[in-house]
């Protein structure tokens, strides 16, 4: 994706369609082929066997959730255990002593206070320095403990929708965008961080630090409202902490590339991401070169490559090859 | 009439027009909690004017960390803009400067704690008074014998004769006291309250000017409710 169409997106626009003619001549010509050829009922056996055989393979999914727990576990430790590696939460902490800060509460403070210390700066760029090079929304699903429950939410949402028990009913994602912005002109005009009020990624990560607390129930609303009227609402329309990581993933060097050659065009991808809209380009004819980046909203979870049994889509970092 | 695509289009955005305004209301409830709490909450050491304090603090929990007390909690939801914010319940455990050199404000990132102090004698967090002078035992002459708070108090203060680095258990350190001077006694700031007799071999404590609303006397004195409190945000300079 274009970085403009990449923030674009982000942002909540609906993926643009770029005239055919436009496409790369290569990609033309697979799209050609792959129109004339046709499916048999042996290709479609075996595909369907294939997918079998991928919906079990959860090798990044498996490692994001230890890296994630473990991350998690680590601030629990050094306090609990009183080990010190990382102290804080994720909001603010200190890694063997190096200041960090997370950029959405960091954004909300100097927005609300007008003042910036040093330390604050410090540990602002050294996180942007990080996500940068680890992809931006990499936060969301390899650290956020929210995003691990919501995953968990997620497949209690899908199980009902499936047995028609429920229906999804989803949003317009231009409204992460609005409240973006809301919430910071609220922290500038109030001088409250008013969005840590409700930040479940805060809240949650507190509680497992310091131990439980009341406002766990406003999570337990949350995901509530995720497994039985909308899924992942939060993520997918209300964090402002995933749009201010989304917007260094634009720029990063870790991206999902997509390759068209042996893509078989089922969606199986599709189903599993928590931001399709990414994912346009594996859509039959979509795709305008044979090698697509996706873009700035993808949180690099590495569901859509355990998920394709063509390997179609890779984790990539630029300038290096690639490593799935 | 209008297509089922058009109308799901439109209840789709009037929708999240809900989820917003839901969303936004639920974060703005904050506001309740904050304006009728003010300065009610007793504040870490340099902890700056209560609504800058509010605005500057990341809800991190670092000061939690390193208070060899454990002194300091961190606010709930019912604190509205005050959720993860920190704060002393002086009268469960107060801030006894345990660490000398006020290792919560060194641990805070974003100066939501004034670098600015240094020394325990700079703090400012509130002023003690006597709220209940008729339950005060040196006003009524009496003397004091036990655990300050009982056998089931968790609080811990450093006593420098025992261990000079290592707080113990109040109740680890019980008293014979022929007139109760607690409050006096264990008070870690140099001329900051002292004990003036009344007559008839009964004191009365007068707090000075130098307080700095640790939590201390709250914390040590032995009457339920305790005789003295720490009014959170006052100063001597007040008076």
């Amino acid at each position: 994706m274009k970085m403009w169409e990449s923030l674009r997106v982000l942002l909540g626009g609906k993926p643009r369609k770029i005239p055919v003619e436009q496409y790369s001549s290569q990609a033309q010509q697979i799209h050609f082929i792959k129109r004339e050829e046709k499916l048999t009922k042996e290709k479609l056996a075996e595909m369907e066997a294939e997918h079998i055989k991928s919906r079990r393979h959860h090798y990044w999914r498996n490692r994001r959730w230890i890296v994630l727990i473990i991350t998690n576990l680590l601030f629990v430790v050094s306090f609990g255990l009183d080990i010190q590696i990382l102290e804080g939460a994720l909001t603010a902490s200190r890694f063997i002593g190096f200041h960090f800060a997370d950029l959405n509460s960091a954004l909300q403070v100097m927005l609300a206070f007008k003042e910036v210390l040093i330390n604050l700066l410090i540990g602002t760029t050294t996180v942007l320095i990080l996500w940068w090079l680890l992809g931006g929304r990499t936060f969301c699903s390899w650290v956020c403990p929210y995003h691990l429950m919501a995953e968990f939410a997620e497949k209690i949402h899908l199980k009902l929708v499936e047995k028609k028990i429920i229906k999804d009913h989803p949003f317009d994602r231009r409204l992460r965008t609005v409240l973006y912005f809301i919430f910071a002109i609220l922290a500038f005009v109030t001088g409250y961080t008013v969005f840590e009020t409700i930040n479940p990624v805060g809240i949650l990560s507190r509680a497992l630090i310091y131990g439980a607390s009341l406002a766990l129930s406003w999570v337990a609303i949350l995901l509530l409202f995720e497994i039985f009227y909308s899924r992942r609402a939060w993520c997918r329309y209300i964090c402002p902490i995933g749009i201010t990581y989304g917007v260094i993933g634009v720029f990063s060097p870790l991206q999902i590339k997509y390759t068209l050659q042996n893509c078989q065009h089922e969606g199986e991808c599709l189903k599993v991401c928590l931001v399709p809209h990414v994912l346009e380009c594996v859509k039959k004819g979509r795709a305008s070169n044979e090698e697509m980046f996706i873009g700035a909203d993808c949180t690099r979870c590495g569901l859509c490559v355990d998920t394709c049994p063509t390997n179609s889509l890779t984790f990539h970092l630029k300038g290096l090859s690639n490593f799935s | 009439m209008r297509n089922p695509r058009q109308i799901e289009a439109r209840r789709t955005f009037l929708r999240s027009i809900g989820l917003g305004v839901g969303v936004l209301g639920f974060s703005l409830l904050g506001f309740i909690p904050t304006l009728k709490s003010q300065t009610l909450r007793l504040r870490p050491p340099g902890a700056l004017e209560e609504n800058s304090f509010l605005a500057s603090c990341i809800k991190c929990g670092q000061c939690v960390q390193v208070c060899p007390v454990q002194a300091i909690k961190l606010g709930d939801v019912i604190d509205g803009f005050g959720i993860g914010v920190p704060f002393i319940d002086g009268r469960t455990q107060a801030c006894d400067f345990s660490c000398d050199a006020l290792q919560c404000i060194l641990a805070c990132p974003t100066g939501a704690l004034s670098h600015e102090l240094s020394k325990k004698e700079q703090v400012k967090m509130g002023f003690a008074r006597l709220a209940q002078p008729e339950k005060c035992l040196a006003r009524q002459g009496k003397n004091f014998k036990g655990q300050a708070r009982g056998s089931d108090f968790k609080g811990k203060l450093r006593y420098s004769e025992i261990d000079r680095w290592k707080p113990i258990a109040i109740r680890e350190h019980p008293y014979d006291l022929l007139l109760c001077d607690l409050c006096v006694r264990q008070c870690p700031i140099p001329q900051a309250i002292k004990l003036v007799s009344i007559g008839d071999n009964k004191s009365t404590p007068i707090i000075e000017k130098n307080c700095v609303g640790c939590g201390v006397c709250e914390m040590i004195c032995p009457t339920e409710p305790p005789a003295i409190v720490i009014d959170a945000r006052k100063t001597g300079e007040m008076l």
